[in-house]
Parts: structure tokens; C-alpha cells; sequence
């Protein structure tokens, strides 16, 4: 538990070597945006959301998957970071099909609101219009591949805080997508115990209660944090 | 050799309304054509969607009425769950209906047609607006705007600020009215009276100057199509459905909406970007029946509400005993008594208890394959078709929007009055602001028609037998 000395944004920060610099900041009071990351499982790096800059380093460092070390000299904000965060995220509206205006996410939606505060006015790549399709045939949720943006926060809860690992990744680059046990209907899935924690864990309008309409989508995250904490700390034995 | 005259005003010129006008080898008009787009791109859009999201959905089809769309579409949900929603939820969507109706008929006769009765025909189009109204009559201009805000405070009472709430959702509706929107809406209610009156003092004056137009502004037989209650008062909701013909005959009556592809044919014209539904009984065209106020008011027995029965009672005396009222230039009195109607409804609800009910929503899964929702929209009778797979994502999807329902009726008003005023082969000034008067009637709803100066873009061309173009004008 040895404890480091480090800069962020100017500010003079210590913190444990253990933790990232996504934590430290956090801790701190500085926010850094994100979208792949999730309180209660572990970072996987996944959107590039969290990049910063690192004096001495070159290249951006995802702030979720980077350790803190000594004397990190470190910016979370920066003329060249909100280039590219402004183009991750037209990125990740180019991909796929994404009209906030009739989506059961619309206003609660993390990419959305992440969209609003850098400033993407607009999108300046073509849209690749994709053919997804709706997966509806689970008895409570659904899956629309057409908002997914492929953080994998579903399927970390899925294998990590439930255990079901009923979720998973199949194929690559645009062929990417998100799968249901071996590649079949989700209400077909058999692993899936319907717990709705990985419907909870989505940033967007991909995964949703069946039934929902526009914007109706409202989720409670820390319930998954708590049930992590709860776990660790033993905390759900009532005294 | 025949001809064609377009008056294209609702051509393809963007928010241009086009017409044509045929003329046959006599040098007379013989049909004329009124084009409107069509829903179809849109039906097909939705395949593949959950159900669920088409209230969300739908009202983004027609920026003058998403609220008929999202109460369209939220029945055709209760019918796919095959559920009967709460009470509660039923009146509050009727209330936000009769907002609609109030906003949608106000925003048609003060802001669109009043400055045609006020001003005159041959007033110039620059005047013949809103704008013009405002200088020659400030007070009414005023107060129309003031009745059309009413409409849209109730619609925003209930469903929030937004332009497109889904608020009214398969199973029921969100959330309901509270104490506060309650006080909200009984404010404006005599100022609502007030203008209605006003507004039928002024009718009462152009019916006696307008004769000619009543004659002329599609007047022809047609049959009339509305929902009704089951004793044959006037709906707007809920209810079954009722023809009449124009000796004011009931030909059908409590007909299922949702089985309205039974007695409900669609013809697609190649010419047209529209399907024509008609009374499948007859055929196509003679199965050709109107909707809207002036329909809903001729199939109707009674409004149900005592001030509105008043004015009712005078409305069905147009009609000569016991044939229909069959000019749509009377499409506007009809709008006004519903526009009065509903101002009673309203009045009724805010005294009625349940509307503060918590009970608002039915669940339930897939229990039908397909839906229908039928709703009365301010132009007329709109039906929403889906088809859905056993996962409730929609298969097929069909609209029909009242628009559609009263083209061929435009058709021919739009013809009649040509004959009026066509001579020879050029389109005359006079039968322009007419002939685009002649569609206000149906307040069809075109992107164009919502322009704030209340100016109608036309395209019109006046064609030949063979299909050559004698004269067009454009004007916008
Ligand atoms: S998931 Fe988010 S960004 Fe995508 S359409 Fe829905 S609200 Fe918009
Ligand atoms: S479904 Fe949601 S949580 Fe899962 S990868 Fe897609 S966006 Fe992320
Ligand atoms: S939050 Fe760090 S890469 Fe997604
Ligand atoms: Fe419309």
C-alpha cells in the first residue's frame, strides 16, 4: 500500500499505487469522462473516452486501465484531448443507428449526454447505416444492436457480479456485435437467470425493458456498485 | 382535343401543394387531382421495431397532429396486448384529444381561413393572411390564437413540454392530471366560450355572404364515415364506426375499427402518391366517403353536450330535412361546433375526480398478432394497422390518415370549382385563391398548409387530353 505523489490538472494528488488514474481524479474531484467504465467491475479500456495526457509520454493513456505512478505530471483537458473524444464519439453515432428522438434512452442515455458536453454538434463521418435487428425475444428485456456501442459493460456484470456468463462478444470490427449464450435468441438463452443487470449496467438504449417507450428508460447503476460492495463487505447479513 | 389544367400548388415543389386539372376535348374540365405524399416510407421505416416504441415514433410523421398518431398508436398497442385500459387512462387521452381538436380547428378557421371570409377573394394574397386579419380585425386575430393556446395547454398539461410526448403508451398513459394542471385548464375556459361565440357570430354573417361558395366548394353525394357513440352521439375516441349516405341514410352502422379492412378497400391510384380508401360494398370510386368534422357531424345523431346540440341542430337544417349537409365549404361550421363540444367536454372532465386517479396503466404481453387503433383526428378518422411477430416486433404496418380518405373529395372539389372558372386554356387568378380555399376546407395536412401567414404554395398546371401542359402556375 504504498502511496504515490502525482499531478493532475495542476493539482497536487496522492494516492495508493494500486489505483488508476481514473480513481485518483476521481477522488480528487476531477471528472474525466467516461462511458466504458462501470463502478463495481473491472475496466477493460474499451471506448477511449477516459484518454489523457501524460507529460513525457506521447501518446494518450486511457485514464481507467492506467496505473498511477510517481510523479505523473497529468491533464485531463486539453484542446488536443477534446479533439479526440469529439471524434470518438461521432464515431461511435456513425456506426450504428442511433435517433435519440424516439429512444427509450432519450435523456437518460450516457452517449447522449456525453455528446452534449463535448460539444458534438454534429457528425462529420458518413453513417454507416447498419442492418441490426431487434432481439425481443427475452420475457422482460430487449436488446437493440442498433444503439449498442460495444462497451462491454453487459457482459462484465453478466460473468463478474451475476456469474451467469450469459453474454459475450462475437466477431470483429463492424461485425462486432453482442451474443446471448452461443449465438442464439436471448430468450432462448438458458444461462440467463433474468437478473436485468446487464439492462441496468447499459449506458444507452440497447438494452431496455420490453415495453418501454420513449425515453422511459431510467436506471438505477448504484444498485450495482452496492451489490459489489455489499458482497465484499459482507454487508447484506442483516445484525 | 382534351386538356389539363394544374394548379399545382402541393406539387413536389418542396411544401407546395399541386394540382392538375384535366380538361377533356369540349375545352371543358373533366377531373382534377390534388397530389399528396404519402405515408408509405414510413410504414416500411418501422418494420422491425418493438410496438412499444411506436407512440414514440409516429407523431414524428406529421408535425401538425402527433398528437392523433400518439393516441393512434398507443390503441393499436392496447389492442396487440388485447387489454381494456384503466378508466382513468381512457378519459385522459380523450381529454388530450379534445385539445387537439381544439387547437388543430382554431389554428384551421382563424389563422387559415378566416382571412379568405374576412378580407375577400380577390384580396392580395400578401394581405389575405394572418397578418392582413391581424390589421383589419386585431381582436379576432388575437383571440383565435388565444383558443388555439387553450388546445395546447391541455396537450401540455398532459403530456409535458415536450413537442412529442410519448405519453400516451400502450396499456394506458403515464401520468395524469394534477390539481395544478386542473386549475391551469378551468382558467382559460370562458375566454374559450367567449371566442367561440365571437367566432360563431362571424360564421353566421359569412354563410349568409358565401352562398355561392356553399354551392360550389365540393358540393357533390358522397358517403360519410365517423366513429359514433352506440346511440349515435357524436365521437371522437372511442365508439364503432358509421356510414351514411348523402340522403343522410345510415348504410352501415357500429362497425368494429378494428376490423376495418372488412368494409375498408384501398385503391392505389398510379397518378397519385396516395392509396384512396373507399367503402369496399360499393367499389372503387362509388364507395368514395368523406371524414372530418363535416362527416363526423352527418353521421352523427346528437353532439351530446347542450351548447353544442344548439348550434347542431341548425348545422343538420343545411341539410334540408333528412339528406346530408354534403358542401364542404360547411367542413368550418362543423369545425366550430366541434371546436365547442370539446370546450364542454373539457369543462366536464375538470369536475370529474378520476382523472387524478393513480390507476393509469394495463401490462401485458403479446396476446394478438395485430392491432388497430383508431382515433378521431382533427381531419378525420385515423387508423393504425400493425402486425406484429410473437416477440411484438411490428411485421407490417399500415396507416390511414385522413388526409388520404379525403383526397378523392378534394379531387372533386377541386374540379368543381374549376368549371366555375376555368375558360379556355389559362389558369385565372380568381379560381387560384379559390381552388386553394376549396382544400383549406379539408385542412389537409401538408407541411405547407401550417405556414404561418396562412398562405397555401400552389403548383397548378391545366392539362390537355394528351397530357400536354396548357398553362401552369406556380406561385408560393
Ligand atoms: S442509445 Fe443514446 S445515443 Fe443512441 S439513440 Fe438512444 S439516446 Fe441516442
Ligand atoms: S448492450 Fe449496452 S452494455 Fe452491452 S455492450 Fe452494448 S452498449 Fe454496452
Ligand atoms: S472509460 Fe476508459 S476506455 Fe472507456
Ligand atoms: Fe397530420
Amino acid at each position: 500500500m504504498a502511496a504515490k505523489t502525482l499531478t493532475i490538472d495542476g493539482k497536487q494528488v496522492s494516492a495508493d499505487e494500486s489505483v488508476t488514474i481514473l480513481d485518483a481524479a476521481t477522488d480528487a474531484g476531477i471528472k474525466i469522462p467516461t462511458l466504458c467504465h462501470l463502478d463495481g467491475v473491472y475496466d477493460v479500456g474499451a471506448c477511449r473516452l477516459c484518454l489523457v495526457e501524460v507529460a513525457g509520454i506521447s501518446k494518450l493513456l486511457p485514464a481507467c486501465t492506467t496505473k498511477v505512478s510517481e510523479g505523473m505530471d497529468i491533464k485531463t483537458d486539453s484542446e488536443r484531448l477534446r479533439k479526440y473524444r469529439r471524434m470518438t464519439l461521432e464515431l461511435l453515432f456513425a456506426e450504428r443507428n442511433h435517433v435519440c428522438a424516439v429512444c427509450v434512452d432519450n435523456g437518460h442515455c450516457e452517449l447522449q449526454a456525453l455528446a452534449y458536453s463535448q460539444g458534438m454538434d454534429h457528425v462529420r463521418y458518413d453513417y454507416c447505416f447498419p442492418k441490426w435487428e431487434v432481439d425481443n425475444t427475452h420475457t422482460l428485456f430487449g436488446m437493440d444492436h442498433n444503439r449498442c456501442i460495444l462497451c462491454t459493460r453487459c457482459v462484465r456484470v453478466c460473468w463478474h457480479i451475476e456469474g451467469a456468463g450469459t453474454k459475450n462478444v462475437s466477431g470483429r470490427g463492424g461485425k462486432a456485435r453482442i451474443i446471448t449464450d452461443l449465438n442464439q435468441p436471448w430468450g432462448t438463452a438458458d444461462t440467463c437467470t433474468k437478473c436485468g443487470k446487464c439492462v441496468m449496467a447499459c449506458p444507452t438504449g440497447a438494452l431496455f425493458n420490453k415495453g418501454s417507450t420513449v425515453g422511459e428508460m431510467e436506471r438505477d447503476r448504484t444498485k450495482l456498485e452496492f451489490i459489489v460492495t455489499a458482497r465484499e463487505k459482507k454487508q447484506w447479513i442483516a445484525d | 382535343m382534351a386538356q389539363r389544367i394544374i394548379i399545382d400548388p402541393v406539387t413536389r415543389i418542396e411544401g407546395h401543394a399541386k394540382i392538375s386539372i384535366f380538361m377533356d376535348d369540349a375545352g371543358n374540365v373533366s377531373d382534377a387531382e390534388f397530389h399528396v405524399v404519402e405515408f408509405r416510407g414510413f410504414e416500411k421505416f418501422c418494420e422491425g421495431r418493438p410496438y412499444s416504441e411506436m407512440p414514440g415514433i409516429t407523431p414524428r410523421i406529421c408535425g401538425i397532429c402527433p398528437v392523433s398518431h400518439l393516441l393512434a398508436a398507443a390503441k393499436a398497442g392496447d389492442a396487440i396486448m388485447a387489454v381494456s385500459i384503466p378508466p382513468a387512462a381512457d378519459k385522459l387521452r380523450r381529454l388530450m384529444n379534445l385539445g387537439q381538436l381544439i387547437q388543430s380547428h382554431a389554428l384551421s378557421f382563424f389563422h387559415l381561413s378566416a382571412p379568405d371570409f374576412l378580407l375577400g377573394w380577390d384580396t392580395p394574397q400578401a394581405k389575405r393572411n394572418v397578418f392582413g386579419l391581424i390589421a383589419s380585425n386585431a381582436d379576432l386575430a388575437r383571440a383565435g390564437i388565444r383558443l388555439r393556446q387553450f388546445g395546447q395547454e391541455v396537450i401540455q398539461v398532459l403530456g409535458g413540454q415536450k413537442i412529442h410526448p410519448a405519453w400516451a403508451v400502450p396499456g394506458g398513459v403515464r401520468s395524469a392530471l394534477t390539481e395544478e394542471g386542473r386549475a391551469r385548464i378551468r382558467a382559460w375556459l370562458p375566454e374559450a366560450y367567449a371566442t367561440t361565440k365571437t367566432a360563431f357570430d362571424l360564421w353566421k354573417k359569412v354563410l349568409d355572404s358565401h352562398k355561392k361558395e356553399v354551392e360550389i366548394f365540393g358540393n357533390f353525394p358522397s358517403l360519410f364515415m365517423g366513429l359514433v357513440e352506440p346511440d349515435g352521439t357524436w365521437e371522437h375516441h372511442g365508439g364503432k364506426l358509421r356510414f351514411t349516405d348523402s340522403s343522410g341514410s345510415i348504410i352501415a352502422d357500429q362497425l368494429d375499427p378494428q376490423k376495418y379492412y372488412e368494409y375498408i378497400g384501398e385503391s392505389v391510384q398510379t397518378s397519385s402518391y396516395l392509396k384512396s380508401p373507399y367503402y369496399s360494398p360499393l367499389g372503387f370510386p362509388d364507395g368514395m366517403y368523406r371524414v372530418g368534422p363535416l362527416a363526423r357531424l352527418n353521421v352523427a345523431e346528437q353532439m351530446g353536450t347542450p351548447k353544442a346540440d344548439v348550434e347542431f341542430k341548425k348545422f343538420k337544417k343545411l341539410g334540408r330535412g333528412r339528406s346530408a349537409v354534403t358542401s364542404s365549404f360547411l367542413y368550418h361550421y362543423a369545425r366550430l361546433i366541434e371546436i365547442l363540444t370539446s370546450i364542454e367536454r373539457v369543462e366536464a372532465y375538470m369536475d370529474d375526480a378520476e382523472l387524478l386517479s393513480e390507476d393509469l396503466r394495463a401490462d401485458a404481453g403479446i396476446n394478438s398478432l395485430r392491432g388497430v387503433g383508431v382515433s378521431e383526428a382533427p381531419r378525420g378518422t385515423l387508423f393504425h394497422d400493425y402486425t406484429v411477430d410473437r416477440d411484438g416486433l411490428l411485421r407490417k404496418v399500415n396507416l390511414i390518415v385522413a388526409t388520404g380518405q379525403n383526397n378523392l373529395a378534394m379531387n372533386q372539389t377541386v374540379a368543381q370549382i374549376a368549371r366555375h372558372y376555368v375558360r379556355g386554356n389559362t389558369i385565372p387568378e380568381p379560381m387560384l385563391n379559390r381552388v386553394e380555399h376549396g382544400i383549406r376546407c379539408y385542412d389537409p395536412c401538408l407541411s405547407c398548409s401550417t405556414h404561418a401567414i396562412g398562405q397555401m404554395p400552389l403548383h397548378v398546371q391545366l392539362i390537355a387530353p394528351d397530357g400536354t401542359v396548357l398553362h401552369e402556375v406556380a406561385r408560393g
